[in-house]
């Protein structure tokens, strides 16, 4: 073998492509066993439990995840925070990749995912919760991947389409935000129909709010997070632009989550006092209730403020993951620990392996697809031959 | 009061009156909260 040939191979098998191999290998194999078996091949799925992790995980974590995106270039071309710009295009393309895996993610766990276009050409169920998501996340995958490809485009060399859509930037911003104000809450509210199912100290009228807000403290934690781990990998890629705002966003996204989760602590307690459940917290899922609250809601708040404070970038990026938590978290309480509280243990839904596997390929997938892009289109850095504002 | 309610009208004057305190508690406190977060902010 020459030096060259050796230098190759070397370089392709890292350690992160040899895991992300080996993940992506057995995903497949799982993939073909969901699909030739049936949901009963690969998960614990039962008619008291239809909604396990790929919906309590890879949905709504998933799109809450992906908040960034909506939440990132409303900040700056909404309420004109040009300081935040070399953030926008991370966001972005995190929130596109979510919401593609979001998307994929349902093609496993609907039973007979070929139906999934039907809400819109068969049946349009406009009364139905579940119809407006299918519509907004289905519009905001269009629209992210719009706000997307000016990176794209200028990497392909293909001027004039590009200098068309970034025409489009404002109006696609305003159309994101509307979409995510809507399909973020709409997916608690697909809750409003189970009182009965999903425990006191979760369930409120309220949860459509509860959904929408912890989305934009997701999308502000997803951001400072994801920009610690670029720029811990993938500095090389930075330019000069985004490696000096990058500490400017940390402090202003950590800022903003800080007052968000204030504000998210408050109209918990709230929705515990409209509903006079304040006996429930001495049960053990009032307990367990208050873990989440005071540990993963107030516990970041404080960090999160202290970091400000001090202007301490480590304790916010520390803060930032612990944030991400609790919103991991609070979807798996309403979706799988709370709901269904009633039930003896031996019906209760605990996920089967292929599922979490399933789980941890999708995730691969997007980290994959991330470090392709990133390392490609001009996402951390400005093209050299577009140096006008997009 | 025992703590048991009766009619719809005695457990929404209750928890409302009770919710009504800790909102204004809540705006007071996020007044506070926003001092405590900018007080170190150079203008």
């Amino acid at each position: 073998m020459s030096e060259k040939a050796a230098a190759a191979s070397k370089s392709f098998f890292t350690p992160f492509n040899v895991v992300a191999g080996i993940i992506v290998i057995i995903g497949l194999i799982l993939t073909a066993l969901r699909f030739t078996g049936g949901l009963a091949a690969v998960t614990n799925l039962s008619d008291y439990n239809p909604w396990g992790i790929w919906i309590g995980f890879d949905l709504l974590v998933g799109v809450a995840l992906a908040a960034g995106g909506f939440v990132t270039s409303a900040a700056v071309y909404l309420f004109g925070m040009k300081r935040y710009h070399s953030a926008v295009r991370p966001a972005i393309l995190t929130g596109f990749l979510g919401y593609a895996l979001v998307v994929l993610a349902l093609n496993y766990d609907v039973g007979r995912p070929w139906r999934l276009p039907y809400p819109f050409v068969i049946q349009q169920g406009t009364t139905s919760v579940l119809f407006e998501v299918a519509a907004c996340v289905a519009l905001y995958l269009a629209v992210l991947f719009i706000e997307f490809s000016p990176a794209a485009l200028e990497w392909l060399g293909l001027r004039k389409a590009r200098r068309i859509v970034v025409k489009l930037t404002l109006l696609l911003t305003i159309f994101g935000v509307v979409l995510s104000t809507l399909h973020q809450s709409s997916l608690g509210a697909l809750f409003l129909i189970a009182p009965s199912k999903l425990h006191p100290l979760w369930y409120s009228p309220y949860i459509p709010i509860y959904f929408f807000i912890t989305s934009i403290i997701a999308g502000l934690s997803m951001v400072i997070f994801e920009s610690t781990l670029s720029y811990r990998y993938l500095s090389h890629k930075m330019d000069e632009t985004h490696l000096k705002e990058k500490n400017d966003v940390t402090l202003g996204f950590g800022k903003a989550a800080s007052y968000v989760l204030a504000g998210y602590f408050a109209i918990k307690v709230i929705g515990i006092s409209a509903g006079n459940h304040w006996h429930l917290l001495g049960t053990s899922y009032g307990l367990w209730f208050l873990v989440e609250l005071f540990g993963f809601v107030a516990l970041p708040c404080f960090l999160y403020a202290v970091g400000v404070r001090d202007k301490n970038l480590k304790l916010i990026r520390w803060t930032a993951v612990l944030a991400l938590l609790g919103i991991i978290l609070n979807r798996f309480n309403v979706c799988l620990i709370a709901f269904n509280w009633h039930l003896p243990s031996s019906e209760r839904y605990f996920p089967h392996w292929m599922e979490i596997g399933i789980s941890v390929f999708i995730v691969t997938i997007g980290v994959i697809f991330y470090k392709f892009i990133v390392t490609r289109m001009p996402i951390l850095y400005k093209h050299p031959e577009y140096s006008d504002s997009h | 009061m025992d703590g048991t309610f009766y009619t719809l009208q005695e457990f929404m004057t209750y928890t409302e009156g009770v919710t009504y305190i800790l909102i204004l508690a809540i705006l007071l406190g996020m007044l506070g909260f926003w001092i405590f977060l900018v007080e170190r902010d150079e203008n």
